[in-house]
């Protein structure tokens, strides 16, 4: 029952957001998602499949989307859909209790769970034309990493420096303080509790077709690509503790 | 003496018509593969405890040990990719020698057997990562799972016979996000069978 009710007061909490938000984001869909719940769907793409020409190529998009995201979301359907008492919880909250999930599906519910709220994140925050945020955004970045070069570049080393397949992210608490995190495989920060403002993929399916084993300039290209206006929406929810994913 | 990079057993072509691409083995050998070799000299050429040590005492000495994980990382990936080109064949690829079939048989109860327990291991290392047909401590052939650049050297788990890589560079040029059709690929036409029969 508390489950339930907690449930149905996350669907309320983000049905509200998303629609008072409504009229200033009417040229896009909402960067601030609501809490995932079972039965799991794969959201379009906020865009185009060629939005990120300027770093990602029409096929890498399709089948990270189509393809990866895709199976993510079936495999992590799979393994609650006769675990009532985990299907019943919010993405957030599957991700935030790992430790006390039944030990047949917790491994299936990390990966699978971590992937789906990761790549629910990754693709909003993309879509845009790069450049440099302003605002209280800006001026986080600057007090949190001393400039937003230096943020870029600690976070294309922290990219680079994740060995094997795995995640760069920038996270935001509810008091606005920003840091920086490279997480392994789909490890997402919801496992901590913690949100993630904007991040990037480094598994290699993310880059491989344009870049192949140059990582750092599949990063370095990436900024490109980055939506601030969508990421500042999302940092103004994480301000106000409404950020669920 | 600086560790080096092996020259491919075969052309880069010679996979080609068996599943794995020119193109996948230029960037997997003389890209990826050279990079670990790059990094790990790196790492030797800073630290006195490391010079003058084989790559498998490297691996081992490093293994387990939260601040040498980039060693242990670009250690691993040298002796695992080390294995990995004499571990497929441009010419007997997929056949399996009669008495490595039998033990097949006798300790993993057949080649089919054999095969979906190795492609479950593949498919089931979640990232990046090894599938691998080990001769375990007991003299009993196992299937087992690595991730990143671990190895059946640092955990212990025996004599590693065959290694799949399942790195999505292995594979994302010739089966994109197909892993499960890669390995059977890879166990059906290019593994050296030969090879690992000679180890035992």
């Amino acid at each position: 029952m508390l489950i339930m009710r907690r449930r149905a007061l996350v669907l309320a909490g983000g049905a509200a957001l998303l629609a008072g938000r409504a009229s200033a984001q009417a040229a896009r869909a909402s960067a601030v998602l609501a809490d995932p719940v079972y039965p799991f769907v794969l959201p379009p793409l906020p865009y185009a499949a060629g939005a990120n020409e300027a770093a990602i190529d029409v096929a890498t998009m399709e089948l990270h989307h189509d393809k990866h995201h895709a199976a993510y979301v079936a495999n992590l359907n799979a393994a609650v859909k006769d675990v009532p008492q985990v299907a019943a919880m919010p993405l957030s909250a599957m991700l935030a209790k790992l430790p006390e999930l039944p030990e047949a599906i917790r491994n299936a519910v990390r990966n699978n769970g971590g992937s789906h709220a990761n790549h629910s994140m990754f693709w909003p925050v993309m879509g845009g034309s790069g450049g440099e945020p302003g605002g209280e955004l800006g001026t986080a970045i600057a007090r949190d990493f001393g400039s937003f070069a230096q943020l870029k570049d600690g976070f294309n080393r922290a990219g680079v420096g994740q060995f094997g397949s795995g995640w760069v992210m920038v996270l935001a608490d509810a008091t606005g303080k920003l840091s920086l995190v490279a997480r392994p495989n789909q490890d997402s920060p919801l496992m901590d509790a913690k949100r993630a403002l904007f991040g990037n993929d480094v598994w290699e399916h993310a880059y491989y077709l344009r870049y192949q084993n140059r990582r750092a300039d599949y990063l370095a290209a990436w900024w490109n690509v980055v939506n601030w206006p969508a990421i500042t929406e999302r940092y103004q929810a994480a301000l106000g503790g409404k950020l669920a994913i | 003496m600086a560790f080096e990079l092996p020259p491919l057993p075969y052309s880069h072509a010679a996979l080609a018509a068996q599943g794995m691409c020119q193109e996948t083995l230029e960037l997997h050998h003389d890209k990826h593969h050279q990079a670990y070799v790059t990094a790990l000299n790196g790492f030797v050429e800073k630290n006195e405890a490391l010079k003058g040590k084989s790559l498998e005492e490297i691996v081992m000495l490093s293994h387990g040990k939260p601040d040498m994980a980039p060693v242990f990382n670009n250690a691993g990936q040298h002796w695992n990719h080390n294995l990995f080109w004499q571990n497929m064949s441009p010419t007997s690829g997929g056949k399996i020698p009669g008495a490595l079939e039998k033990k097949i048989t006798a300790d993993l109860g057949g080649v089919d057997k054999f095969k979906e327990a190795f492609k479950a291991a593949a498919v089931g290392q979640f990232g990046s990562g090894w599938a691998w047909l080990v001769l375990g401590t007991d003299g009993k052939l196992k299937v087992t799972k690595t991730p990143n650049g671990s190895n059946p050297l640092a955990t212990g788990e025996g004599k590693a016979l065959l290694g799949c890589d399942v790195w999505e560079h292995s594979y994302y040029l010739d089966f994109r996000n197909r892993r499960p059709d890669y390995v059977q690929n890879w166990l059906d036409k290019i593994a050296n069978y030969e090879f690992a029969a000679a180890q035992m």
